[in-house]
């Protein structure tokens, strides 16, 4: 298989000795069938071992090595050389804070998580020996689309109201409440709605719609959070007219 | 070991600059300007049609003059952007599902194209007729 | 956090969206264009036609709308669009963006009220 150079230039930024982040380039000789994860590993493993990253399955499902690849945020293990110029610029995934070379914070996208209450809450407390809550084929398609994220948070790196407003609860977020709303299983939209129908939830949402752009498994977190919008909206107006109707 | 997090400060006016898919984005935004300001044509034509048939006259004269016709020209192209991206996210929306499968996107936004044939040649046959 | 009061103006955002979607266009075309460019005839928009247009109380009703629904709707998405321009004011962006909304309303609902 044919070779090929490849010069990346990543971000670097060490918080122990750096002001700021600096630009490194590295040449990788590539084969014809990398990945730019195969390029940073070369990096680590025969330029300069420093170099600090995420990764671990190397097939888009953990959702561990997105990264920023000449300006899109991507799974640096589903993002081919084929595809990509001679030149490729890798940088941490954009609105996160740098915690060192190509590692985010992401603290604040684990707490966004566990606000919108990311479980069943089932209608009545159900004794295991009652058996499973059973489900329909079409209620399963109801919601399954949105059980596809892997948590990457490419969308958040993507969202252009994320970068300017952190407290944003963000598409991922927002479209895993949304698998729990639409679950024939769940009743818990009522005790979700004061996180997501917040002004920081889905109201912060202008329908760029880049999240789903860039979203690896098609999950389509704004179409998930323009689901919720009409929904909260009925819901607001239900309310109004019909003040105490139980929910 | 000590913690230092980098924070990577982001234009809140040019960001938009960055991405074709983020100047589509506020071309679509913007489209609103337009549609604005038409309407606020439509609001001082109604307020000429009150104030009689002379007032009416001058409006429809005003119409014609080159800057208003090259505004209309410009407002309709982005009335017509607001029109496709509009229709186009419909499905994402609002889904359908029919039993188990869901209606295909471009049957929900090829019916939403069909409507608005539908409205648009009937307000030009009143207008016509 | 607490429920946000956004639906109100997200729903007349959304309604006039669709509204325009559907309207405004063809509306751009016979009122702007048409007659300048020979495509309909100068009696189309013609002062006694037009009248009786808007002294019928179905075409008033429609007039109105016509004006209510995308000028609310482009309210919003301008207040929107202010933001994501880099103003940060949206307190004045809001009183700026409603109040035209709210004025062109007006002004729509007395002419019609008028003729």
């Amino acid at each position: 298989m044919s070779e090929r150079q490849v010069d990346l230039e990543i971000l670097r930024y060490n918080p122990e000795t750096d002001e700021v982040p600096a630009w490194r380039t590295y040449r990788v000789p590539c084969q014809e069938d990398w990945v730019v994860l195969d390029a940073i590993n070369y990096v680590k493993d025969e330029l300069d071992r420093t170099l600090s990253y995420r990764w671990s399955c190397h097939m888009a499902v953990c959702g561990s090595c997105g990264v920023m690849i000449n300006g899109e945020p991507m799974l640096s293990c589903k993002a081919f050389l084929r595809d990509l110029p001679d030149r490729i610029r890798v940088e941490p995934l954009a609105n996160f804070p740098i915690e060192r070379d190509l590692i985010v914070v992401m603290d604040d996208f684990m707490a966004k998580l566990d606000s919108v209450k990311p479980y069943l809450v089932p209608r009545e407390e159900k004794p295991i020996e009652d058996g499973e809550h059973l489900q329909t084929p079409a209620q399963l398609n109801k919601f399954k689309q949105y059980t596809l994220c892997i948590n990457c948070t490419l969308c958040y790196a993507a969202c252009p109201q994320y970068a300017h407003n952190e407290s944003f609860v963000g598409p991922a977020a927002l479209a895993l409440a949304h698998r729990y709303n639409l679950d024939s299983r769940d009743v818990g939209r009522a005790a979700r709605e004061d996180v997501v129908a917040s002004n920081a939830g889905i109201w912060e949402c202008s329908f760029v719609g880049a999240c789903s752009d860039v979203c690896p498994h098609d999950v389509d977190p704004a179409g998930a959070i323009q689901q919720i919008k009409i929904a909260s909206t009925m819901d607001y107006f239900k309310d109004l007219l019909m003040p105490g109707r139980g929910r | 070991m000590s913690r230092k997090p980098y924070r990577r400060p982001v234009s809140t006016s040019r960001w938009w600059l960055a991405q074709p898919r983020y100047i589509r984005y506020m071309a679509r935004e913007v489209s609103c300007v337009f549609i604005g300001a038409y309407t606020g044509v439509v609001v001082v034509g109604l307020l000429r049609l009150s104030e009689g048939a002379a007032a009416w006259g001058a409006f429809l004269e005003a119409l014609q003059a080159p800057a208003s016709v090259a505004f209309h020209l410009l407002a309709l192209a982005f009335a017509l952007y607001h029109t496709t991206t509009w229709f186009n996210v419909t499905p994402r929306a609002m889904p359908v599902q029919l039993g188990e499968a869901r209606l295909p996107g471009g049957v929900i936004i090829g019916a939403h194209y069909a409507g608005w044939a539908l409205v648009s040649a009937l307000i030009l046959f009143l207008a016509g007729g | 956090m607490a429920r946000s009061n956004k639906p109100i103006v997200w729903a007349l955002f959304a309604a006039g969206g669709t509204f325009a979607a559907f309207v405004t266009p063809v509306m751009i075309l016979v009122t702007g264009l048409a007659v300048t460019f020979g495509l309909l005839p100068a009696e189309t928009l013609a002062y006694e036609r037009m009248l009786a247009m808007v002294q019928n109380p179905v075409g008033k009703g429609l007039v109105f709308l016509a004006v209510f629904l995308p000028a609310w709707h482009a309210a919003h998405r301008l207040r929107i669009t202010a933001h994501d321009f880099g103003i940060r004011a949206d307190t004045a962006v809001m009183a700026v963006c409603y109040g035209l909304a709210a004025l062109a309303t007006l002004v729509a609902a007395f002419a019609l009220l008028r003729v």
